[in-house]
């Protein structure tokens, strides 16, 4: 292993520096309001300074060192359980990573000019800072319980930010999230436990609990159980059909930046947790869990998208269709092969650039209208046309128009499911493909309809001339410029994040060949 | 059986007395207390008025002074166990650990009573000689390997804690709590003893490792079954086990609040401590009766207690059966003991410890927050946050300490009552780890619902002035802050001493 400050350091800097920055906040006074933003946007500038040039040295490695585990740090923590502070990198974790480091600062600058009710900037920006370490933390961490502690980390800021910030149903909403995670976060725990024990209680290291599940002969029974257990704790995280109900309600509650945060990367965790975790884990079991993981994605394909054709709240409908996408994400892990976790990752991060950027426009068209009901809006294109183009833009890229980030993500899943890993039924899945690939016809009618409503025709009278309705305003061009840019550059060259992938999950999808046969 | 006891009896009463060897390092805690006790006696006669506002400082002093030896005896390592008393007493590090716990637990709830006792018009001296005393009980509880000794330490700490119940005496139900957690706790006393009286019976020793031997080599199930059984319903009562638990939410709503902390803290754990030293050095070999009732004792206390604090209104009350519930969380390694019997002390004395500071930082919070609201209802504590952020801070990390979210103690708590119960992979474990699970989740939902109170609501009075937080307080509240994030973040802290503690035997 190189020893040089990257290498020992760059990992836990990037992670707690925002942690340091919410400290330094605590200890000013919130009347001004102004150094708080100053703080955590250079904060979280810094952080993603930092992991910026973690993750540019990383690409410089080239492509034949992106399948390892890099940067590893390996300290002692909870010496009676064994488990350890390890923390390190590799192809699958540096797209999402990276995902983090740009959309967190681009909240902060958002939020310039709009921090929502009931103000207190102090307190809202240090929530994001502490969910800016849980979400980095949680995509490094090498070690079970580690990523534990900061898989849950992330929950309690998101609770407050629902809980205080939020729409009218915000109590509700805030409850709803933090008991649902739990729940699947408690018996997650117990399965981690239970994987601890059958593996002789020695380690809780990733990789060596993979390998010790190879080389031990452990019953099948008891790995199902296990995953199992997984499964709920990161199946109601990214939520999947049926325990998606709490989304819909968080997403239309939480501010715009909570909704962002939760779209672009919470969810992320949850089949990141899959890949990384279960999958890697438990490749055996894995296989026998892949066709009831696919019924469940294609159902929450289909649900998804019905569900968004019945909404008239904007927020809501963009919540609905986060469980549509989504499905294609857990579809194209549930094929187990290269070609589907490939398109999975590139699904997570598209979905994180669109969707987040689909809630940002969201929240500014409600900070001006002071609705989202569909049917009272209208001519957004005449009262705000770069706004109405901009949302144009995000739903042809969210329904997946080639050249577009959202098609890399959805097409290649649905190809995936045409030959999935051996040892799973290639008819069944042959089923879920089309009806995987109507889902898109459905997408594509819910998210025009959504366009056609809002930013087409004329604004209807009680908006006419509103001179609260202004167009596009500095602090959402340079939130917002960035997402869009990196929609067209992934759009246009995929192969940017299919090449980085692709190493890690090719050594994964052999494993599962090799557990398939 | 009965002409060896008798036989024993007769050798005894022949031979001259002879003082026994006494170990006084081991025993230096013990007596520093005893010290304190008969110290504060005699200073109120002679000092009276005068002397009392210094009561406080001097038994929190003293408190801290018993601590000393209890670190040079850990430290002395090379020497434990001390076995003392032929083996009745023994002072290992599990009983140091504990003994440290319970000396800490007695100096936070010295603070925690120091403004409420002396403005509120009470009897100062008594008060803190009677926390002195059961405070006495509790280490002596940790070192009792003997059912005489148990039951003395048990009585011990008990009977102060009935007087102090009803220590705000022209208060109906103050009287209400006193009378109720007496009249409970002296019936919980006599099956105690009734069990007792079974096991010297068919062992003819009082010594718990006697009686193991006994049990082991004996034939008579269904007595020994009996045995088992009221004695362990006996300890039941003193950790508010359901169904034994009817007393704990009108005496926590009735004692003064910083007497509640101590019986919802200190007094619960001693009573686990009774349960492990019985169970685990008496009944080894009895884990086919011991388990299921256990398993059943704890599924039953956690999800009983967790669903009536989800209707609670009042502070207290929904901490009453919080603590209901935890005391299942924490009975519950006991249902395996028989094949992990290993880790289960480290586990309960785990989740004791960390549990203590969360519990006792809540209640500290509840008298700030009392001292400007005069109320403990829930809905009083609306719209904290706006006027006392710190404060909320601070509550909303004990709360979710208790709820088991990293990165606060209680979740590290919960992960080794969790390993104790999957390991082996049993089915009585593996079923009621999921148990817990599903309860862990019911009780974050009450648990948020303060938070929710604190953050979210308007403040019901609109009364938003700042809240003083007077110093003894302020010193509580950031111990317990500081040790359970500590203990949650670095849970090696805990587990270094904690971690790996097995009962010696004498």
């Amino acid at each position: 292993m190189e020893h040089t400050f990257l290498a020992d350091y760059g990992i836990s800097l990037m992670v707690f520096l925002p942690l340091v920055g919410a400290a330094l906040m605590m200890l000013i006074s919130g009347k001004n309001e102004e150094i708080h933003k100053q703080i955590a946007l250079g904060t979280t500038v810094l952080t993603g300074l930092v992991g910026g040039w973690l993750v540019t040295d990383f690409y410089r490695l080239g492509s034949e060192h992106w399948g390892e585990l890099r940067y590893g740090v390996d300290k002692s923590w909870i010496d009676i359980v064994n488990a350890r502070y390890t923390v390190a990198v590799d192809g699958i974790s540096i797209p999402l990573i990276a995902l983090t480091l740009l959309v967190v600062p681009l909240v902060i600058v958002y939020s310039w000019n709009h921090i929502p009710n009931p103000g207190n900037a102090k307190a809202f920006l240090m929530l994001i800072l502490v969910l800016h370490t849980g979400m980095l933390g949680s995509f490094v961490a090498q070690d079970l319980v580690l990523f534990f502690v900061f898989f849950e980390v992330v929950l309690l800021p998101m609770y407050f930010m629902i809980g205080v910030w939020g729409g009218e149903q915000r109590l509700y909403a805030a409850i709803k999230f933090f008991l649902f995670t739990l729940f699947g976060s408690a018996l997650m725990l117990v399965s981690f436990l239970a994987l601890y024990w059958a593996t002789g209680g020695t380690t809780f290291n990733m990789v060596e609990l993979a390998a010790l599940v190879q080389s031990s002969d452990i019953k099948i029974g008891t790995q199902v159980l296990i995953f199992g257990g997984m499964f709920m704790g990161f199946g109601i995280k990214v939520p999947m059909f049926p325990f998606h109900t709490w989304l819909p309600d968080a997403h239309t509650q939480a501010p715009t930046q909570g909704s962002v945060i939760l779209a672009a990367v919470l969810l992320k965790l949850g089949t990141y947790g899959f890949i990384r975790i279960a999958i890697q884990i438990l490749p055996e079991a894995a296989i026998k869990w892949a066709p009831w993981i696919g019924l469940l994605a294609v159902i929450g394909i289909i649900y998804g998208a019905l569900g968004c054709l019945a909404q008239t709240d904007m927020k809501r409908l963009i919540a609905f269709s986060s469980v549509a996408h989504m499905g294609y994400v857990m579809l194209g892990i549930a094929t187990m092969t290269d070609f589907g976790l490939n398109a999975a990752i590139f699904g997570m991060v598209a979905h994180g650039l669109i969707t987040g950027m689909l809630f940002f426009v969201a929240g500014s068209i409600k900070e001006r209208y002071h609705t989202l009901e569909i049917k009272r809006l209208g001519g957004l294109l005449i009262s705000a046309p770069r706004m109405g183009w901009i949302l144009g833009f995000c739903v042809m890229a969210s329904l997946g128009l080639p050249g577009l980030a959202g098609f890399w993500g959805e097409f290649p899943a649905i190809l995936a499911a045409y030959q999935p890993q051996e040892g799973i039924s290639e008819s069944l899945f042959r089923v879920y493909m089309v009806v995987a690939a109507i889902g898109t016809v459905l997408a594509a009618g819910y998210l025009l309809w959504l366009l056609q409503r809002t930013a087409f025709g004329n604004p209807s009278e009680e908006f006419e001339d509103d001179p609260a309705i202004t167009d596009v305003v500095f602090t959402e061009w340079v939130a917002w410029i960035p997402l869009l840019a990196l929609i067209v550059l992934f759009g246009f060259v995929p192969g940017l994040m299919f090449d980085l992938t692709d190493g890690p999950v090719t050594a994964l999808a052999n494993a599962l060949a090799a557990a398939g046969k | 059986m009965l002409a060896l006891a008798a036989s024993t009896i007769a050798q005894i009463a022949l031979e001259p007395f002879s003082r026994p060897e006494i170990d006084w390092h081991a025993v230096a805690p013990e007596l520093i207390l005893l010290a304190l006790g008969a110290l504060i006696t005699v200073i109120d006669l002679v000092g009276l008025e005068k002397v009392r506002k210094w009561m406080p400082t001097l038994t929190s002093f003293a408190f801290l002074a018993a601590l000393i030896p209890v670190l040079t005896l850990w430290n002395d390592g090379g020497e434990l166990p001390r076995s003392l008393f032929d083996g009745a007493y023994v002072v290992d590090r599990y009983s140091l650990v504990l003994k440290g716990l319970f000396l800490l637990t007695g100096y936070v709830v010295v603070l925690l009573s120091t403004n409420y006792m002396s403005e509120g018009d009470y009897y100062d001296s008594e008060y803190y000689q009677l926390i002195a005393a059961s405070i006495l009980g509790m280490v002596v509880m940790t070192s009792s390997r003997d059912l005489i000794s148990i039951f003395v330490a048990l009585e011990l700490l008990s009977i102060p804690a009935y007087l102090m119940a009803a220590w705000r005496k022209r208060d109906l139900k103050s009287n209400e709590a006193g009378l109720k957690y007496m009249l409970m706790g002296v019936f919980a006393s006599g099956i105690l003893l009734y069990g007792m009286s079974l096991l010297y019976g068919v062992s003819g020793s009082t010594k718990l490792t006697d009686i193991a031997t006994a049990l082991s080599t004996g034939s008579s199930k269904p007595l020994f079954t009996l045995a088992i059984v009221f004695t362990i319903i006996g300890f039941g009562f003193k950790v508010s086990a359901v169904p034994f638990h009817t007393w704990a939410p009108d005496t926590y709503e009735g004692a003064p609040t910083p007497l509640t902390a101590f019986l919802a803290v200190a007094s619960k754990a001693a009573g686990f401590v009774a349960m492990i030293n019985v169970i685990i050095v008496a009944f080894p070999g009895q884990a086919d009766v011991v388990e299921p009732l256990m398993a059943v004792l704890a599924a039953v206390t956690m999800t009983v207690g967790n669903f009536i604090a989800l209707r609670q209104t009042n502070m207290v009350r929904m901490l009453a059966y919080s603590g209901v519930a935890q005391a299942g969380y924490i009975m519950a390694p006991l249902a395996v003991y028989g094949t992990n019997g290993d880790r289960v002390p480290s586990a309960m004395v785990t989740y004791l410890v960390i549990y203590a500071a969360m519990n006792l930082g809540a209640f500290a919070v509840i008298l700030v927050a009392a001292r400007k609201t005069r109320s403990a209802e829930i809905s009083s504590f609306g719209g904290m946050f706006g006027y006392a952020p710190g404060l909320t801070l601070a509550m909303t990390l004990f709360l979710f300490s208790l709820a088991g979210i990293p990165p606060v103690g209680g979740w590290w708590a919960k992960f080794e009552i969790f390993r104790v119960l999957t390991e082996g992979h049993r089915a009585i474990g593996i079923v009621l780890a999921v148990i817990l699970a599903v309860n862990s989740v019911i009780a974050a939902f009450y648990y948020l619902s303060i938070t929710k109170q604190m953050w979210f609501m308007p403040t019901p009075d609109g009364d938003e002035s700042p809240v003083t937080i007077p110093p003894a307080l302020q010193v509580a509240l950031v111990l317990t802050v500081i040790v359970t994030l500590a203990s949650g973040i670095l849970p090696g802290l805990v587990s270094d001493m904690a971690g790996n503690l097995q009962l010696a035997l004498p």
